[in-house]
């Protein structure tokens, strides 16, 4: 319903306007001394809170192993199609880890093409892929802007793990009790 | 220095001329570089920020406290503004009429430096007990040179925004020569009383601002106390068309960069565009020097205080030089307080509707600076004619129901 809204008239200090501006002048003045708000940037760096949807990284478990399994999930749900995965098999050097069969040969994000949806993050079934707090990339070519595996890694480091999936299923399968 | 001072008087008074003149120039185009740098930090740290901190020549960086602190403070920034400007690719767009849009700048600057001809900036004591002050000119027609030629300023104004050839600078031009033409009014009038209040009749009268500086040196109370104190509504009125005279916000509708991209510079790049900002600042400083001298009693430091008789305290009276150096300071200090004022304002309140700004000088200021000029007429009449206590009750009266008129009776709720 349309109704009026009631404008109140000016009062006589507002009328003369000079209060009004000295009242102001007031505030100006005070925030001529007070403390500044900004952050002198490249030097201080901002606090970034938990949960923060910063540069998409491969992590690994707290065993110092890989977490990704090559299953492409991410891949398939980027909507930009930044992420690239070649798969690949575990290697050879890792006979502990045999029994997870695959491992991702190469994994490439380009950051160029990443809108920081989180979608990957919130798709990997091994909890492997992870957006964290690094919030700037910058680089002179297009070919610096694309973290490869061993970058993903290196910005990912190592997140605690209460599952270790991987080491139950192998238990169970050696107990004979494979669901 | 004794010798120094027998060349100088020795020398021909068109050089000493120049000399001064050069001299003048010195200090107000430099202080005119920086009051953008000031305009920058004032900005700043009334915003929360910083400011501009961060330029330095590497080799500054060893200098012990003084190098972080000048940086802190932004002092390079200054510099590399100047370097900026006179390096920068100078373009001419193609569709301007070359001539006048060279000639805009030079336009702005002259009246700039020019008005400080007729304005004093400092004064010593002479043999006979006298101040005298220093200034280039001290002519009669003072304050009426000052306005006649700073009023040129908008001729820049509007060249630069016809010549420009585009839209934008067009009505830049337009909206600053009538914004000057209708506060002009104001102004005028708002000095008049002090000139009235100077100038016995009958006797020879004068403009000269320095006369009115001496006026508020006198002994006694009234003779010391400062035209501010006298003339209140005259210093506002005057105060308030200053702001509109020199573009400065709340009223620079010339260069509203919300609704006119950048007004009458926007065809303007580099050192050209700079020379319209220091002629923006120069015209600060001759505008508040104005203000200064004839409200605020000139080089006088304190009201009830005039320069002679710091000069007696401190022993200065019989060393002229000395004692001009420090009413020079007192006086640029007074500027320079008063170019704050300036910024402090321009952050504070935001810029007027165009139709505001109108409205504000023709119905607003026009209406008070002539009812405080009828008001001292007739003060000043019966001050000097003697009439007796029954005309200023009197006078009394008629201004409180002249203030109850126009107050009482609001046509309706008014948008400003």
């Amino acid at each position: 319903m349309a109704y009026v809204v009631d404008r109140k008239s000016l009062s006589l200090s507002e009328r003369f306007y000079i209060p009004q501006i000295l009242a102001g002048m007031k505030v100006t003045m005070r925030h001529l001394f007070s403390k500044t708000v900004t952050l002198q940037y490249p030097e201080q760096r901002p606090v970034i809170p938990p949960g923060y949807r910063g540069v998409p990284t491969l992590v690994k478990d707290p065993h110092g192993r890989e977490k990704c399994v090559s299953c492409q999930l991410c891949e398939f749900v980027c909507p930009p199609k930044a992420i690239r995965i070649t798969p690949g098999e575990v290697p050879a050097d890792q006979p502990e880890r045999a029994h997870v069969e695959k491992g991702p040969k190469a994994f490439d994000i380009d950051m160029l093409r990443c809108i920081y949806c989180g979608l990957c993050q919130e798709v990997c079934p091994e909890e492997a892929i992870f957006l964290q707090n690094q919030y700037s990339m910058t680089g002179y070519t297009r070919a610096e802007m694309v973290n490869d595996k061993a970058r993903l890694y290196e910005l990912g480091g190592t997140l605690p793990d209460q599952h270790f999936k991987w080491d139950k299923k192998k238990d169970a399968a050696e107990h004979g009790n494979a669901h | 220095m004794n010798k120094l001072i027998e060349i100088w008087l020795g020398l021909d008074p068109l050089l000493k001329a120049v000399i001064k003149g050069l001299c003048v120039i010195g200090v107000i185009f430099p202080i005119g570089g920086a009051c953008s740098l000031v305009e920058r930090k004032v900005s700043a740290w009334m915003q929360g920020r910083p400011g501009p901190n961060r330029a330095m020549p590497f080799w500054f960086a060893w200098v012990p406290i003084l190098g972080p602190f000048l940086q802190r403070l932004g002092a390079f920034h200054l510099m590399a503004d100047g370097l900026k400007m006179f390096f920068k690719e100078d373009p001419v767009p193609g569709h301007v009429n070359k001539f006048y849009f060279l000639l805009a700048p030079v336009v702005a600057m002259i009246p700039a430096l020019t008005t400080i001809c007729a304005v004093p900036f400092g004064g010593y004591v002479d043999g006979s007990g006298h101040v005298v002050p220093l200034m280039l000119a001290n002519v009669d027609v003072g304050l009426l040179a000052v306005f006649a030629v700073s009023s040129l300023g908008v001729y820049a104004l509007i060249l630069a925004g016809w010549a420009s050839n585009s839209k934008y600078p067009f009505l830049g031009g337009i909206r600053a020569s009538a914004q000057l033409i209708s506060y002009e009014l104001s102004m005028t009038l708002a000095v008049i009383p002090v000139f009235l209040w100077i100038n016995a009749p009958g006797m020879t009268g004068s403009l000269s601002l320095a006369r009115a500086v001496e006026f508020q040196s006198q002994p006694g109370f009234l003779g010391g106390m400062w035209f501010i104190f006298i003339m209140p509504i005259s210093a506002i009125v005057f105060l308030v068309s200053l702001f509109a005279e020199t573009n400065r916000l709340p009223f620079d509708m010339a260069e509203g960069e919300a609704d006119l991209v950048g007004g009458f510079h926007t065809e303007y790049g580099s050192m050209k565009w700079g020379l319209f900002f220091v002629a923006e600042y120069g015209h600060m400083m001759v505008g508040s020097a104005v203000f200064i001298l004839l409200f605020l009693g000139g080089w006088n430091p304190l009201p009830w205080v005039p320069l002679a008789d710091v000069a007696a305290w401190l022993h200065l009276a019989d060393k002229p030089i000395l004692l001009g150096l420090l009413s020079i300071v007192i006086f640029i200090g007074k500027v320079l307080a008063f170019i704050f004022l300036f910024m402090w304002v321009r952050w504070t309140v935001p810029r007027f509707r165009y139709d505001q700004v109108m409205k504000l000088g023709w119905q607003k200021l026009l209406p008070l600076a002539i009812g405080n000029l009828v008001f001292y007429v007739l003060a000043v009449a019966i001050r000097q004619l003697d009439l007796g206590t029954l005309a200023w009750a009197a006078l009394a009266a008629g201004t409180i129901v002249a203030a109850w008129v126009a107050l009482a009776f609001p046509k309706k709720p008014s948008t400003l």
